[in-house]
């Protein structure tokens, strides 16, 4: 299958933004990123210039841990459950928008993770030497649990929503969903008051406009909505509980 | 030592990352430097499990069961002691992830969940759905995160690592690491170095393995004079599926839970492993299954529809169930293959998975070269010649408990520290590598690197993978050297200044090189078969002349290879069969 690939290159975060236009043939397995590694193996676009190779992250290769997350025609996801014969014979390749670019499809994704800093997204031990096992946790938990913790940070959401641009500092819905998964376990619990906290300083989780982008676009069908929303009654009768013993 | 010692971790996968909060919980500062953030490591790929006696279903096993198995299904290769403390220590790793919030499946009463893996039969694998590895991936990264928070930990990403620097007296002093973005390079002094940076499935070309797998960092030490052992030990998983990136693993959870392997003979089904294995079944060790599945498909051209591939058939077991337990990984196959793996049989074929060899280390998880540790994939201590299945997991997190613990009696022992130094030691293994980059910058040769690197894989798949002949062996060397002459012609095809993928990937490439030569020059020279290790002209384990660890040192035209004796003090060994 003969297909046209075009993609957003910029060699430095500040260089003006050009497209390079790449002609080439695959079969009917090929995704995004077999896609770039064939480009790689001879980099010469459909005009016949040879330029450099497409520079992206990748990793897994198996969608569990989210590095090669881009735009592909205009929906951002992981290149490497993008399928060709999915995506037709016109394929357009583009940065996320959200994050500061480092150069052509690599961005750079940190303040994901300094949001899980942030609001202290661990489990508080005492250290690793051996005292038995942890609490008991019921499947009914662990169901929800193992849900949340399939997180891979990949910014899809913050991608798709439009509470998170150059005006605010909202810290997204993957990261208020990891703060529930902390707070649903019995030890996560007992700083659950700090994550509360954390969340109900500016650019927290006041800034959700009930979009709902997020809870569409995650790949990994996170319950975005309803962590944010079981959050946002946690914290407000966190706060009227303070408010009431201040 | 009174001052503050600082240590080095390179690689964010669950070995670095254990390593890093035991260290820290012994109150050194660690520095880690990862190719990409912690939580997009290779571990996150592992799905099945993690092993530990811990008998919930009340079977009778015990550490002491887990152990012998261990050493029986790695057909006798590995050193004993270690094996043993990595058995009985199991328990409590489960225990402390479980501490940690790993979200294990749990049995109806809120206990841990336990899971059947190949080589034992026994219930002995904790698990998480089908992502275990992600799971406790995570849960490692968020208590590294907490240390960070409290400033032990300083993170180094999108660093790669170049070289370690070892002083006159012959210690770790520190590495010399590139930023793949900014193109810096620069050293980082150290009291001791921690590497942890998995395995070298990129060798190659497609295997289960991701994308940053390429094995360069044991590439470089190799050359640094570091020893590598068991290198030829390649394990090749029995079910993967096919693309045109990478084979995509189908976890032996799968068989696990039930799942069977068949093609058709005669126009019936014929379940293979089943008649053949009766005691195991589908869940003999993974050398065994993918040694049969390619006599079926290439000897006996029994594939499905004439290609390389077998039947891995869930379709008989409940849907619900189904989800619960492998959701994940029957994901992954419906999303790559289009097709629902609960209604249709799944298409599978063996793929190169995982690297038993590696760096040399002792029982401290120390390598040869003072002050430099190695614990995960990316060393050769807890599988001998063929891994059991979830013990991955397993030894990644106790190698990288050991090196924690192990590298704070180190620092403590050391009558000098790395301030101590000459900054000329320093300097001089920085020049070294700024040179070594200064000329493959200016490399604008006919050799596409990409190619080239295809080029390896198919050469090394096709002749040091399942079956091994010699004359093909020797042959691959010549080739090998002939890939290092064409490595010379390279064009570097990048020469931007930023993020430029292309010039790392040039220096990954030779060291792809390299360690390739290691492994078939080891496999070579092994004229016998054992674990994972199999040669038709020596069908059988020669324990009088081969239970030995096979140890390469670099030289410049082939690596030599010695040979050094296993220690097994505590499980003699007898003749390997599961049938």
């Amino acid at each position: 299958m003969k297909i046209r690939v075009k993609v957003e290159r910029r060699e430095t975060p500040i260089s003006t933004p050009h497209l390079d236009i790449f002609e080439l043939d695959v079969d009917e397995t090929a995704n995004v990123i077999s896609v770039l590694m064939e480009i790689r193996k001879n980099p010469v676009t459909v005009d016949g210039r040879k330029v450099s190779p497409v520079v992206f992250e990748c990793s897994c290769l198996e969608e569990v841990c989210g590095a090669c997350t881009m735009n592909i025609n205009n929906k951002a996801r992981q290149a490497c459950s993008a399928l060709v014969k999915d995506l037709g014979r016109e394929i357009f390749l583009a940065p996320l928008r959200k994050f500061p670019i480092i150069r052509d499809l690599v961005v750079d994704r940190r303040k994901i993770f300094a949001g899980l800093r942030r609001i202290k997204g661990w489990i508080p031990i005492d250290g690793t030497h051996g005292m038995g096992p942890g609490p008991k946790v019921s499947e009914k938990i662990q169901r929800i649990g193992y849900k949340l913790s399939r997180c891979m940070s990949c910014g899809v959401c913050m991608e798709s929503c439009p509470q998170v641009n150059d005006r605010s500092n909202f810290i997204g819905p993957a990261v208020i969903a990891q703060a529930l998964l902390f707070n649903l376990h019995p030890t996560g619990a007992m700083i659950k008051e700090d994550r509360y906290e954390a969340l109900m300083e500016e650019g927290g989780i006041g800034e959700c406009g009930n979009a709902q982008n997020c809870v569409k676009s995650c790949p990994k069908q996170l319950p975005l909505t309803y962590s944010i929303g079981k959050l946002n009654r946690d914290t407000l009768i966190y706060s009227i509980k303070k408010l009431l013993e201040s | 030592m009174n001052k503050n010692c600082d240590i080095i971790v390179v690689g964010g996968g669950l070995a670095g990352l254990m390593a890093t909060i035991v260290a820290c919980e012994n109150n050194l500062k660690v520095k880690l430097f990862t190719l990409l953030p912690a939580k997009r490591s290779h571990s996150v790929c592992a799905q099945g499990g993690i092993n530990a006696s811990l008998n919930i279903k009340g079977e009778g096993d015990s550490p002491d069961k887990h152990f012998y198995e261990t050493i029986y299904g790695g057909d006798f290769l590995a050193n004993q002691p270690p094996v043993k403390e990595m058995c009985y220590n199991a328990p409590e790793i489960v225990y402390l992830l479980d501490r940690m919030g790993v979200m294990f499946n749990r049995t109806p009463e809120g206990f841990l969940d336990f899971r059947r893996f190949g080589g034992t039969k026994y219930h002995r694998t904790a698990f998480a759905g089908a992502t275990t590895g992600q799971q406790i991936l995570y849960a490692l990264d968020e208590q590294v995160r907490r240390y960070e928070y409290h400033g032990l930990v300083e993170k180094y990403t999108g660093w790669e690592f170049l070289r370690a620097v070892i002083d006159e007296e012959g210690y770790a002093r520190g590495i010399v690491a590139g930023n793949i973005n900014s193109l810096d390079i620069e050293v980082f002094p150290a009291d001791a170095v921690i590497m942890a940076t998995g395995g070298c499935g990129m060798i190659f070309g497609k295997s289960t393995n991701s994308a940053i797998c390429t094995g360069s960092p044991n590439a470089i030490l190799f050359q640094q004079g570091v020893k590598y052992a068991n290198g030829e030990f390649i394990q090749v998983h029995p079910t993967a599926i096919a693309g045109n990136d990478k084979l995509r693993l189908i976890s032996e959870s799968v068989r696990g839970e039930g799942g069977r392997i068949w093609t058709y003979k005669d126009g019936k089904p014929w379940y293979f492993l089943e008649e053949k294995y009766p005691a195991y079944g589908n869940l003999v060790p993974r050398d065994i299954a993918s040694r049969e599945i390619f006599h079926v498909c290439v000897d006996l051209g029994l594939g499905i529809d004439g290609k390389n591939q077998v039947y891995l058939d869930v379709t008989h077991l409940d849907e619900e169930f189904l989800e619960y337990k492998l959701g994940g990984v029957l994901e992954i196959y419906e999303k790559f293959m289009g097709e629902n793996p609960k209604k249709v049989p799944m298409r599978v074929f063996p793929a190169v998975h995982y690297t038993m060899g590696g760096l040399w280390v002792d029982y401290n998880q120390m390598t040869n070269i003072k002050g430099l540790f190695a614990a995960g994939e990316c060393e050769y201590q807890y599988h001998g010649a063929n891994r059991l299945g979830a013990n991955s997991l397993l030894s990644c997190i106790h190698g990288g408990m050991v090196a924690g613990k192990k590298v704070f009696e180190y620092v403590q022992s050391l009558s000098k520290c790395s301030d101590d130094v000459s900054t000329d030691v320093y300097q001089q293994h920085k020049q070294v590598v700024v040179a070594k980059f200064e000329q493959y910058k200016k490399m604008e040769g006919k050799e596409n690197p990409y190619k080239l690197h295809q080029e390896l894989g198919e050469t090394m798949t096709e002749n040091v993978t399942v079956v091994r002949h010699n004359k093909k062996l020797a042959q691959t060397i010549d080739k090998l050297k002939e890939f290092r002459e064409r490595f010379k012609n390279i064009d570097v095809l990048d020469k931007s200044g930023n993020a430029n993928y292309s010039l790392f990937f040039v220096n990954q490439l030779w060291g792809m090189i390299e360690l390739a030569m290691v492994i078939t020059k080891g496999a070579l020279l092994r004229n016998e078969s054992r674990g994972s290790h199999y040669k038709p002209e020596f069908p059988n384990r020669d324990d009088a002349n081969f239970l030995k660890t096979t140890i390469a040192t670099y030289a410049v035209d082939e690596p030599q290879i010695s040979y050094e004796d296993v220690d097994v003090s505590l499980i003699k060994p007898v003749l390997r069969k599961y049938d």
